[in-house]
């Protein structure tokens, strides 16, 4: 038996449909990822220990156990405990909360590298410690760690496919929805990661226009 | 007594690292308007001085008053910052390696602060950033980003930055050693021109030409210790003290070796 593509396109609406769910997972838990990750950072630079414990305790769950584990702890887990998410916010949680603890990690690691001469200059100028993180350093730091940000991004949308298991109709799923019906997985496979890569591709542009935007000021 | 007159009065300044003491109870005061070099050799303990001042690098002994009030002043945490950060706003500080911020563009490195920390409108703002980056002659790089200028513009963008606090006091710090030699002219002429202005300066330096042109007493500093103070004709040619007269003929000769 042969491949035969001619069945795509009758199943093309749900193909796309499924683009769409995967763009807007993607971009939720980006943003979710960064400003969780930039939150995380400055809290486990800087905060009192009741705060940055629990902090490192978490990045440390986050780090150590399979994103599929999690996403299923917070889809079916937390339903025991009352609360039943959406599958698409349970998914958003579960990818941007696990990205942004490698972001966090990333960030940290840029603020250490800030050149000090830049929080003494603010200090002198007036501003408090905490002005002067949030206005000179953590700009720059998040300003220096763009690009494996985006490299993390990039593993962000591939592994929005994992949401799949928890019955959210993004790309993954809907190929298989078409498999299921048709019995073409090579066919809907294939065209499944076509569009991931075209994705790939729109948010590699994105991201090297963010990189050009902040080249200047450096 | 004097005391309530002296601007800034530092008083038996002592500060240790561990068994290392690189201030050893120094005590001298500026008058307002007054400028004042501070030179000697590296390791001398000027700059740990120069940015005990502003409590930079705390002090561990003595006390530093500006205008009445004492700057270093023995607070609780909380309390302390806020007394801090009132009295810093006062004291503008230009460092060797300028310390702009490079993410902002000249017109917000000059405008941060004073945006933040005295409320002012963004119009406001930016007359202020006008006013003080023509002072320094900068005013045609006002959209630039710091990468974009040379190390003379970059310090002379520093120095309009810390201007637009509005300081009562200026402190140097070594502002023109990381400088190339032909850059090193344009920075000297903003000082000329805040000498002339009658601001408050003290000056960290190793350029005896522009100490001796522009500052009203020169401090000679070593180990830990004023060795000798005086005005820029006494210190300079008729230095009281060996080891001022060993550090000049050093320096001189440096000058000397480096123009060859």
């Amino acid at each position: 038996m042969g491949l035969d593509f001619s069945v795509v396109p009758g199943y093309l609406d749900t193909i796309l449909i499924g683009v769409l769910w995967t763009i807007a997972i993607t971009v939720c838990s980006a943003i979710l990822s960064f400003f969780g990750g930039i939150l995380f950072a400055v809290t486990a630079l800087y905060a009192p220990w009741i705060l940055r414990l629990p902090v490192r305790f978490f990045a440390w769950l986050f780090m150590g156990t399979p994103l599929l584990l999690q996403l299923f702890l917070i889809y079916f887990g937390l339903v025991e405990l009352g609360i039943d998410l959406p599958a698409f916010v349970a998914g958003v949680i579960g990818l941007g909360l696990h990205f942004a603890v490698y972001n966090s990690e990333l960030i940290q690691t840029a603020i250490l590298a800030v050149d000090k001469g830049q929080m003494e200059a603010a200090r002198t100028l007036g501003c408090s410690r905490g002005q002067a993180l949030r206005k000179v350093v953590i700009p720059q730091a998040v300003r220096d760690v763009i690009p494996p940000i985006g490299n993390n991004m990039i593993a962000l949308l591939k592994d929005s496919a994992l949401v799949s298991v928890i019955g959210v109709s993004e790309l993954t799923l809907s190929s298989q929805l078409a498999i299921g019906r048709t019995y073409r997985p090579f066919e809907f496979y294939a065209v499944a990661a076509l569009f991931y890569y075209i994705v790939n591709l729109g948010m590699e542009a994105v991201l090297r226009k963010i990189e050009r935007k902040t080249a200047l000021s450096r | 007594m004097t005391e309530a007159n002296k601007f800034v009065d530092i008083r038996h300044a002592q500060k240790s690292y561990g068994e290392l003491e690189v201030l050893k109870d120094i005590s001298l005061s500026v008058d307002r308007g007054e400028i004042v070099a501070i030179i000697g050799p590296s390791g001398s303990g000027k700059s740990t001085l120069l940015r005990a001042i502003n409590d930079l690098d705390p002090l561990t002994g003595g006390e530093v008053w500006l205008d009445g009030v004492q700057i270093n002043k023995d607070l609780p945490y909380r309390q302390y910052e806020k007394h801090i950060n009132a009295m810093r706003q006062q004291v503008g500080m230009v460092f060797q390696h300028f310390n702009l911020f490079p993410h902002l563009s000249v017109r917000d490195n000059v405008t941060m602060a004073p945006k933040m920390l005295k409320g002012i409108s963004d119009a406001e703002a930016n007359a202020l950033a006008e006013e003080q980056l023509k002072h320094v002659g900068m005013l045609e790089r006002i959209d630039y980003f710091p990468s974009q200028l040379s190390g003379g513009q970059k310090q002379r963008v520093a120095i309009a930055r810390a201007l637009a606090m509005k300081p009562k006091l200026m402190l140097f710090d070594e502002a023109t050693s990381a400088l190339d030699p032909e850059l090193v002219e344009e920075v000297n002429l903003v000082m000329k021109r805040l000498a002339e202005e009658h601001m408050t300066m003290i000056i960290v330096t190793h350029e005896m030409d522009f100490a001796a042109s522009v500052c009203d007493r020169v401090i000679f500093m070593d180990k830990g210790v004023v060795v000798e103070e005086g005005p820029p004709s006494v210190v300079f040619q008729n230095p009281t003290e060996e080891r001022t007269r060993e550090f000049l003929r050093k320096h001189l000769s440096q000058y000397a070796e480096g123009a060859k």
